[in-house]
């Protein structure tokens, strides 16, 4: 078998693994410990600004905060706090970086 | 099969796609650009199923790394999945098991972030259909694109910055998600040490360092101030989760 289907399929074993790692043993989990609740409670804000800040502050490979995508950032940020709604966030998030860019 | 939940699920992630179908043309594109060819690029995103780790095997393979070193590079990317899989099984725990094992093979960050935020609002209500619907709804559009990009290249204008589309994506799903003190913590902390652990070379690690070390932040915070008894958001209720 050639190396991209061997990285493929073992990739995608060990993804499937942990997406449906607690998944199946979910049946023990329905009643779930107050304090095993409140460390599942950190995860969405905590995994999804690990996912963002990064993209924000270093989006070519290194730290720098003199770039349009933290502006640009930081203005759909409030779009989207404001609104919540997704498109309006994007389309906002978007054209804010392309205006930067051109200006800047 | 509640098909409401199913189709509410699928209609969240209609805006996603203004994130997905460009980074969908990409997940085609650069393994066919690499030699690859279309049925490589196909088998990725259905047995995958995550684009940047996809993205991250072209790259090792390219760059002459061995087949195990373009899957470790994937797997530490796509661990981030083992706290989406914890962090929604108490909901589910009702749900048989191949709803649940639908659920794992169709789990990304999109659909995990809005079901958990649909499910948070009613989780006696919690239904496998909404995050399935959603998955399956941008996995038919994630397979398309790839199909696309293989064949045509990413056939987008380079001026249009759309891979600034995924970050504004996961901004839409984190603002909602900062309705406590201790969420913003650890978000803060979340973003913070995720730079930081980049920025000394932790590469495909950073995400999850970052996660990892915003979980303890927020932990550190809710037994500092309390568990939350009243949230930010208007639409949110009691999270302490009495009724799960």
């Amino acid at each position: 078998m050639s190396p991209i289907w061997t990285a493929t399929l073992l990739a995608g074993a060990g993804t499937f693994a942990m997406r449906a790692s607690f998944l199946i043993a979910a049946r023990r989990m329905t009643t779930v410990p107050p304090w095993a609740d409140r460390v599942l409670r950190q995860i969405p804000p905590a995994a999804l600004a690990a996912l963002v800040v990064p993209a924000l502050v270093r989006p070519e490979g290194s730290f720098d905060l003199y770039q349009p995508r933290l502006a640009a950032g930081v203005l759909a940020a409030l779009v989207a706090w404001k609104t919540r709604n997704v498109a309006a966030t994007l389309v906002i998030g978007l054209a804010g970086l392309m205006a930067i860019e051109v200006v800047v | 099969m509640d098909t409401t939940e199913l189709r509410a699920g699928m209609r969240s992630c209609v805006p996603m796609l203004i994130g997905v179908i460009p980074f969908g043309l990409v997940a085609g594109a650069t393994p066919a650009a690499e030699g690859f060819g279309l049925a490589a690029a196909l088998g990725m995103s259905t047995i995958i199923f995550a684009g940047a780790s996809q993205l991250a095997v072209v790259d090792v393979l390219a760059g002459g790394g061995s087949a195990i070193v373009a899957a470790l590079a994937a797997w530490t990317i796509n661990l981030r999945m083992l706290l989406y899989s914890a962090s929604i099984a108490p909901y589910l725990s009702h749900e048989p098991l191949p709803r649940r094992l639908g659920v794992a093979y169709l789990l990304v960050d999109q659909n995990y972030a809005l079901s958990v935020a649909h499910w948070m609002q009613r989780p006696a209500r919690a239904k496998a259909e909404f995050a399935i619907g959603g998955g399956l709804f941008l996995g038919v559009f994630w397979v398309i694109c790839t199909a696309i990009g293989a064949v045509v290249g990413t056939a987008l204008p380079e001026e249009l910055p759309l891979d600034f589309a995924v970050p504004l994506v996961f901004l839409v799903l984190l603002v909602p998600a900062l309705a406590t003190r201790p969420a913003i913590v650890a978000a803060a902390v979340g973003g913070l040490a995720a730079v930081v652990s980049a920025e000394l070379g932790a590469s495909h690690s950073s995400i999850m360092i970052g996660a990892a070390a915003g979980i303890v932040a927020g932990v550190l915070a809710e037994v500092a101030v309390g568990p939350p008894s009243t949230t930010i958001d208007p639409g949110g209720q009691d999270q302490a989760g009495e009724s799960r």
